[in-house]
Order: C-alpha cells, then structure tokens, then sequence
C-alpha cells in the first residue's frame, strides 16, 4: 500500500511508549507503533527481544510500567484481559491456552457468555462457528476433544476463539512455529481471507519469507526497543535479517569431510503405532563419525517413534540395535551410549519449568562427578557449569538461579544445545532443532552442529524444513508413513524429488 | 443367606441412608476438584457441620435452620481453605490437613465450651421419614427411595444440580476449565481466583451439610469421631466417579450397599464364626478393588492442585 491510503485509513490501534521492566531487565524500552484497517504487522526481533511481551501488555495479561494502549481511539484499561477481548483484540499465544479434556465447542464457548446465564446456548454457537468455518476455511469438529486434535487443527481453534468473539483485531506469536509447511499455507489463506474482511493484523515470526508474504509493513524489535519499521514492498530478506541482528547473516559453510565408522545402526527396526501416530516398518539407518545425516519428511510420518527409538523411550519390536552396548535399551541406556538429545518439544522433554537453570543445566548429568559425589549434590560445580554454559551458547537470562520458564523460549532451547554439546557426545539427535528460534540463532545453532560433526561426532537432525535438511546434511533419509527411503548423498537428489518422495512416492518403487 | 437379605426392602433403605451424607460431601469435593483444588479439609468441614447444625438445633432453631447454620460454618472454612490456597497458591496438602485439624478441634472445644458438665450428648428430634405417596408402594424400591428423610432426597437433588451446572451451564464451563487449564481461563478474561475460591467455598459448604446428615437425619447426637474417616472416604468416591457427579453418586452407593450388607451379614450363622472386624473391612476393601478397576481410565482434571499466578509464565 501506499503512504497516500496509509493515512486516508483508519488507525485501529497505537501504542503509545510502552515501557515494561522485569527487575534489571527492560523488556520493551518506550515502544510506540500504530496499526491500521486492514494492515498486516510482522512484528520481527531475536529471541528475548520483548515480542511476546509487547503483545501480552497489549491483551492485558502483563501491565505496563509506563505508557498506554489505544484501541479505535479509545484508551484500554492496563492488565484487563476482558477489557482487551470487548475492545476487539484476539490473541493466539505463542504456547496454546486450551483445555484438552473439553471439547472443541467448550475452548471457544468459555467466557462467551454470562456466567449467570442459565444455559450455554450451545445450538446457535454451532451455528455460528459453521458459518466462521465456512468463510475462514477453519473446518474442525466442534465435539473433538481437543486433547486427539493435531497440532495444525489447535491453532484453528485458537483462531477461531478469537473470530467467534468477533475480533477485529488478531494478535498471532509464532503461529507457525509448530505448524507444517501444509498448514501453514491453510493458516496464511485463513489470514488473507481476514484481511480481506477488514480485520488487522499483527504476526510474530521467525521464518523471513512467511513475512515478505503476508505483511504489508515490518517492526523489528531489538533488546526491547523498536530499531526499524518499513514497508513489505521496499525491503527483502537480508536486508530484514540484518536490521533484526545488527549484522549480515551468513549460512555457516559446510566443507565436505569423509566419514568415520557407524557409530549406531538400526537393523530391520519396526516399533508398534502409537494412536494416530505410525510406527516404524522394518527401519534400516547407520549414523556415522563426522556426518550429519537429515531425516527429512511432513511431521506425523514417524519422526516421533524414530526419535523416540533412538533416545531410549521406546524399544523395538522387532529388529535391533548395533553399536549400543548391551544394557537393556532405555533412556539411561542411551545416554550410557552417548547419545545426547535436542528433544523436540523443549517445555515438556527438554526441561522441567519449574527448576532453576542450574538445575536443567546438569538434568542429564547430575549423579556424574562433579555434580555428585557419594551421592551428595556439588552445586558450586553445577552453577559454575551453568555459568560456562549461558558464556559460551549466548544465553540472554538474569542468572543461573531463576527458574528455566522465565527465558523466552530460543533463550531455553540455547541452553538445552549447549547442555548437549558441551558434553562433546558421540551421537547427537536433533529433532527440531531451531523450531522458534530467531535467524542468528539458527545460524548459531547450524554451526555448532557442524563443529560437532567435523569433531567426529554423528549427528542425526530431523526437521520439517527441506531447506535446513538439504543445506547441513551429508546424507538425507525422507521418512514417509513409518517407512524409511535410501540414503541419499548430498545433492544426490533435488529438493522436487525429495518432495515427491516425502509425499510418499518413491517408496512404491523400493518396494 | 446373601440373597434374603438383598431381597429385604430395609437393607436397601439402609444403604440408602448410609450414601446420603456421602452424597452431599462427595460432591462438595467434586466441585472443588473440578475446580482445581484437592480440599483435604473435608473430613475436618464434615465434622464442623455434624457438630454445629446440631447444636443449632439444640440450642432452639429448626432443623433447616440448622442445615443452614452448617453450611454457614462450612463455608466459612472453605473461605480459610481458598484464601490459603489460591490467592496465597499454599500447598493443598498442608492447608487440607490444617484445615481439617482446625476444625474438628474447634467442633470439640465450642461443644465443651456450650456443654462443660455434660457425659452423654443431649438427643434432639431428627428429621423424620417422608413417604411420597404412591411411589413407595413400589416393591423394593419404594421404601428404599421414597420413604427417607428430606435431606436424603436433598442429597439426590445436589447430584441433578451439580451435573446440570457443571455440563450445562456458561459457570460449570468456567469451573472445569478453571480445572483443565486456567491459563485458558485467565486469557478469556475470567478470573480463575473467582472461580476458584467460590467452588471450595460452595463445595465445603456441601460437605458440612453432608456432615450435619449425620447428627440431624442419622444419630440425633453428637460425638467424638463420628464422622469416623467418611471424608477420606469422599475424597476415594470422587476418583472412583472419574470426576463426574452421576458415577459418584452410584460409587457412593455402591459403598454404602457394602456397609449395609456387613451389619447384617454380623448377624447371619457367618457372623459367628468369622470375626466381625473383618465384616467392618469389607467394604473398604470392596471399594480399594473398585478404585483399581474403576479408576484406570480416569481423566483428572489436569490442573489439579497447581496453584496459578496471573502474569508469570
Ligand atoms: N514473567 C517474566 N519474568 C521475568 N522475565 C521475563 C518474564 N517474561 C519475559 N521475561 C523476559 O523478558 C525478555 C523478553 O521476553 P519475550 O518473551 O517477550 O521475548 P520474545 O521476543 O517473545 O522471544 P522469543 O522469540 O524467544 O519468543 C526475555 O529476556 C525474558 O526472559
Ligand atoms: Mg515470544
């Protein structure tokens, strides 16, 4: 859009030098930004930049510190959750606020009506959300509980939350970091189709080109403070990635190394399905010294029962595994084995929210010398890692002594990578890796993977993103209904033909 | 032997009257549960309403007002529970045994307070049988279910509107989410401390009323330990219910068949031989491997006993 119409239209929102402080740390510094009719926001910025802060302020689960929040020319009350949603704000967390034990119906029902109400009404809210079905392309079943829903159908229940109490305002945190390419595609034409009824928009993102597609203007937040602002039209990729880090981001360079000896085989491995999800069907893998191999495929495909296999949850029901030892296979086994995992969902594997960073940091390690001796705790040693640890992986936190659910979520996902590497492992099992973390961090995180591979360990990384997989991996398996491909060399194969193997192709052929 | 006495119309009233006090507390509890909070005050609420609808009642008011000065009483420990528990976010533990605690000890210490010289508790009328005409004419049924005293088919009312308010109603919708995950409250704009604290308040209410059954319907007395572990007992029928209000209420009446069963098995040619502690056994070990079987499948609401703060994450 233009300048000329940016001002003919409606300002829906403005914020107004919001200041919000955690103790020492400024999370937003004097952030003042306006939203029109219509307009779509990306809001970029590193992780702990104050994105989600921002945008908890403005739905009034945080209270600002300073400045104020002004929504169609009406000034909100601070910290009022109801007040937000009856001014027309919708918002859809950065981590889902569902039930799963209630149904579909009853998330978008509650707080809809009157408490004193003598009846939910149920028949005309059915109603209401067939027709919100109809026009958002948001199709789900109303008595799903929403506990059996996948991942893509939750996010359009959040969204439909929002649009049943008539939102005109949508506020999105991360809505595709968990999301498949698929359904992100389904999420950005539900957008569009908002937009185009006049609704606005605010996105945080982390995935660049989802911003050049769907924004019309792009906020970059850096250390709390808003450091740019243009239009979708005038700017590209690099030039947004480098506002948002202060400097040119580059793709680590991978130099082509030879491998070493398979370091963990998996022969003939089926494991049983477990509800929806597949499980393996006669598997065969070697992950060797010095290579990265990629598990490329759409999420659901058995990623899970394979992640699971290798980081001991699970053992097979048939087939084995080589190069392991002979302890009974389970998690401590595989950690006896040297295996170190980067879990897929870092709130409820990878760490517990509750213990501080210190305690997280030796999660794995804690009865080893010397965070234990004679079975009592060292943890001057433990802090003194934790310390090491948030110095070397660049963990933005106040300290190794608050509890690890105060870091924004790349700030987790740092610590639990340097938790993994710093213990040098054998085997590395990387399952989303950089799920949610900001450009720079990626690219950290990239590198130091291949610092471990070109150290000699085996590192095996899973991930929905063909990119990511094609650019790091020596080898590529594309996992397909609990089916495993050949092992394919780097450029063996373009990233169409993984597709077409990915959606289950090749694998007809094979057999 | 066993089928003469389940072919007996007073052994099916009986057990029907040994459920009512545990109806009414086990659905205090629920609503409590449902809510959130583990109220691990209920035996000591029970106690409270046992003891202080009674002495209402001795000390002149009516019987009603009697029921009513028990849930007042009740209320007000389940206010001390909430306020400890919610706001504050104290362990639900420690608050329920405290509670409990608490409030026996001051049921004992007020009646000595009224009663100094006193041996045997002084009697009062109880409420009396209501038959409903007709339908008590029905074999069996009729005066198992119709001929009771009005607080047991108050009891039977509590468990319609309990199920009907949880599943049917805009509040019962908050109250369970408030259960699953306040945070998905919190983000609607309710508050999840309102929810909370007004379901322990209501549900210890219920539970003191449950307790007053004991001393205005059953015994017409009051004394030390008589409401002998009943709490404890609730708090098993609600996980054997899996949380809902209809499956509790057969749980319910499902231990006190059992109990009714034991006295009179006591008195079968059995009752000579074995001894009649392991007739008392019985149902509790009855209601342990109905748990088991029962409970395997169970959804508990999955934030029970996590206390939340609005804006931390
Ligand atoms: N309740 C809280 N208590 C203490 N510190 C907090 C709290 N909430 C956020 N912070 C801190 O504020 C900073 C900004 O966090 P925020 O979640 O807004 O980041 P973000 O930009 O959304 O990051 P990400 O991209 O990783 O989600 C972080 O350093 C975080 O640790
Ligand atoms: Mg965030």
């Amino acid at each position: 859009m233009t300048a000329t119409d940016h001002k003919a239209q409606e300002i829906v929102l403005r914020l107004d030098r919001i200041t919000k402080r955690f103790g020492a740390l400024t999370a937003n510094d004097a952030i003042s930004l306006t939203l029109a009719r219509g307009e779509v926001i990306a809001l970029l910025g590193e992780n702990g930049a104050g994105k989600t802060t921002l945008m908890n302020i403005l739905f009034g689960q945080y209270t600002a510190d300073e400045g104020q929040v002004e929504v169609f020319g009406k000034p909100l009350p601070p910290g009022n959750p109801r007040a937000a949603l009856a001014a027309g704000l919708g918002m859809v967390h950065q981590h889902f606020t569902l039930a799963d034990n209630l149904t579909v119906l009853e998330n978008i029902q509650l707080g809809t009506v009157p408490l004193w109400r003598a009846a939910l009404g149920q028949a005309k809210a059915r109603a209401k959300l067939a027709q919100l079905a109809a026009d958002f392309g948001l199709g789900v079943d109303p008595d799903a509980r929403v506990g059996s829903l996948t991942v893509g159908e939750r996010q359009r229940v959040e969204i439909l939350k929002a649009l049943y109490r008539d939102a005109r305002i949508l506020i999105l945190d991360e809505p595709t970091a968990v999301l498949t390419p698929q359904e992100s595609d389904a999420l950005f034409d539900t957008l569009r189709r908002a937009v185009a009824k006049g609704l606005s928009i605010i996105f945080i993102s982390h995935k660049l080109h989802e911003v050049m597609a769907l924004s019309s203007r792009v906020v970059v937040l850096r250390h709390g403070k808003l450091v740019g602002e243009v239009e979708t039209a005038g700017t590209d990729r690099h030039a947004l990635a480098a506002m948002m880090v202060g400097a040119e981001v580059t793709p680590p360079a991978v130099t082509p190394i030879t491998p070493g000896p398979a370091l963990l085989t998996l022969r003939e491995v089926s494991t049983p399905s477990i509800g929806a999800a597949p499980g393996l069907n006669a598997v065969n893998l070697a992950l060797r010294a010095g290579q990265i191999t990629g598990l490329a495929g759409v999420s659901g495909n058995g990623q899970a029962a394979l992640s699971d296999l290798i980081s001991g949850l699970i053992s097979p029901q048939s087939g084995s595994l080589e190069g392991v030892g002979r302890m009974r296979w389970s998690s401590r086994a595989a950690i006896a084995a040297g295996i170190a995992r980067i879990p897929e969902d870092r709130h409820k594997t990878g760490t517990i929210a509750d213990f501080s960073l210190t305690e997280n940091a030796i999660l794995e390690t804690y009865t080893q010398a010397p965070y234990s001796r004679w079975g009592l705790m060292n943890w001057h040693a433990a802090e003194e890692q934790t310390r090491h640890l948030i110095e070397t992986y660049d963990v933005r936190c106040p300290g190794p002594h608050g509890p690890i659910r105060q870091l924004s979520g790349g700030n987790m996902q740092k610590l639990i990578l340097g938790r993994v590497l710093d213990a040098a492992p054998r085997i590395i099992l990387a399952n989303q890796p950089v799920r949610g973390l900001d450009i720079g961090a990626i690219s950290y995180v990239h590198s130091q993977l291949l610092a471990a591979r070109n150290a000699g360990a085996a590192v095996f990384l899973i991930s929905e993103d063909l990119d990511e997989i094609m650019a790091l991996s020596d080898v590529v398996h594309v996992i397909s209904e609990g089916q495993l491909s050949p092992e394919f060399q780097r450029g063996e194969k373009t990233a169409a033909e993984l597709g077409l193997w990915m959606a289950g192709q090749g694998f007809d052929r094979a057999a | 032997m066993l089928f003469d006495i389940l072919l007996t119309a007073s052994f099916w009233a009986a057990a029907v009257r040994i459920a009512s006090p545990l109806i009414f507390a086990t659905m205090g509890e629920l609503i409590c549960e449902r809510a959130g909070v583990l109220n691990l005050g209920i035996e000591g609420i029970m106690v409270i309403g046992a003891f202080s609808g009674w002495m209402a009642v001795y000390l002149g008011m009516g019987l009603w007002g009697g029921v009513a000065v028990a849930m007042l009483a009740g209320m007000l420990f389940g206010l001390l529970h909430a306020m400890l528990t919610v706001p504050f976010g104290l362990s639900q533990h420690v608050v329920g045994l405290g509670v409990t605690l608490l409030a026996t000890s001051t049921s004992y210490f007020v009646y000595r307070l009224i009663l100094p010289e006193v041996t045997s508790p002084p009697k009062i009328t109880p409420f009396q049988p209501l038959e409903i005409p007709y339908l008590v004419d029905i074999p069996l049924v009729g005066p198992a279910l119709f001929a009771q005293t009005a607080l047991t088919y108050a009891a039977f009312a509590v468990v319609v509107i309990t199920a009907v308010t949880l599943y049917r109603t805009p509040l019962g919708l908050a109250i369970r989410a408030a259960g699953e995950n306040p945070g998905a409250v919190a983000a609607q704009g309710l508050s999840v401390t309102g929810l909370r604290m007004g379901a322990v308040i209501v549900g210890s209410g219920l539970m003191a009323v449950g307790g007053a059954f004991l001393t205005l319907s059953a015994f017409s007395s009051f004394f030390f330990e008589m409401v002998n572990g009943r709490g404890w007992i609730c708090i098993a029928l609600v996980v054997f219910g899996a949380w809902r209000p209809g499956k509790a209420l057969l749980g319910a009446l499902l231990f006190a068949g059992f109990d009714a069963l034991q006295i009179r098995l006591q008195q079968t040619p059995v009752g000579q031989v074995v001894p009649y502690q392991m007739f008392l056994m019985a149902p509790y070990i009855l209601s342990i491997l109905a748990l088991i079987l029962m409970s395997r499948r169970a959804q508990v609401p999955a934030a029970l006993m996590q206390p939340f703060n609005k804006g931390e994450r």
